[in-house]
């Protein structure tokens, strides 16, 4: 039942998983400029899912066909931003309920 | 090298080709591939609408990083305590299994602790799924509906672990049931994976 791939080094895993996260809420208060931060968040959030799905899941012992499986949400996602990109072109706005509209207890 | 079974005439016709485990397992992973899908839609709704407000807050203003980033922790956590309890059944250890098996409940119970904590508190200060007392009234309704929808993964999955821990605690979950804890521990590593999404997305960036 059980594939007979050797168990791979969870605790390595979870040290991993550990420094990335403490680097992601470091990360965001570095004096850098914001693009550069959201890159690195995002590349690390994808190692962090990528650790997750290759070792916990055992995606990476599994058939490959099964991987493209896993990966097919991840793609669609790519599509579904870039078909709301004409969505990000419009003109920005605020979003904030109207006053008319009420928030009762919003002032004092 | 070769101890692969060499084509035995026997073989089971309908043997699912991608997990020769069992079936249920590729069931799993076309599940969590569709469940993936809502959550890309939630993300990428949230990204949109974030880019497109001239008012949205910093989150890291109005959130508790600290907190969540302990939450984060405590999600990876249990995601090793699962693979321990499975790694514990593949070999037959029936009483490893129950104790990663409850502390995987217990990690997500203090996950769904801490979120009702973190709710409460965010809704006194101003933040609702209608109001926001920092801005875009659009942050508290994707804030609400992501984390809950997470949320309610996590629930979700500390009910059907917590269904073997007690089948385990009665003797009636046996070595051969491994592969149902695998199935099970598949669904519990992605809720892990989700929210390492949800935290970069929803509270970091």
């Amino acid at each position: 039942m059980a594939t007979d791939h050797k168990m791979p080094n969870y605790m390595a895993i979870f040290w991993w998983l550990l420094v990335l996260t403490i680097l992601e809420v470091a990360v965001i208060y570095a004096p850098m400029a914001k693009l550069i931060i959201v890159i690195l968040l995002i590349g690390m959030a994808l190692s962090k899912a990528s650790l997750v799905a290759l070792y916990f899941m055992h995606l990476r012992f599994e058939p490959r066909t099964l991987g493209i499986i896993a990966l097919v949400p991840l793609i669609l996602c790519v599509f579904l931003v870039f078909m709301l990109v004409p969505d990000h072109a419009a003109v920005p706005h605020k979003t904030t309920v109207t006053e008319a509209a009420g928030q009762p207890a919003a002032h004092e | 090298m070769s101890q692969v079974a060499t084509a035995h005439p026997s073989v089971e016709p309908a043997e699912s080709p991608l997990t020769p485990e069992s079936w249920g397992k590729l069931g799993m992973w076309i599940f969590l591939a569709g469940d993936a899908m809502s959550f890309g839609a939630l993300l990428a709704g949230y990204g949109v609408l974030r880019y497109g407000s001239v008012d949205w807050p910093t989150p890291s203003s109005v959130l508790g990083i600290n907190l969540t980033a302990l939450m984060t922790f405590l999600l990876i956590s249990s995601s090793v305590t699962m693979v321990y309890a499975l790694a514990a059944i593949k070999r037959g250890d029936l009483a490893g299994l129950k104790k990663f098996l409850a502390l995987t409940v217990l990690g997500g119970l203090t996950f769904l602790g801490l979120q009702a904590y973190e709710w409460t508190h965010l809704i006194h200060e101003g933040l609702g799924f209608t109001a926001n007392r920092w801005g875009a009234s659009l942050f508290g309704t994707t804030f609400f509906a992501i984390t809950g929808f997470h949320g309610a993964h996590v629930t979700g999955g500390v009910i059907y672990l917590s269904i073997y821990l007690i089948q385990a605690l009665r003797g009636r979950l046996a070595a051969e049931s491994a592969n149902h804890i695998e199935i099970a521990a598949l669904y519990w590593h992605f809720v892990d994976l989700v929210w390492i999404l949800v935290f970069t997305f929803v509270y970091l960036v």
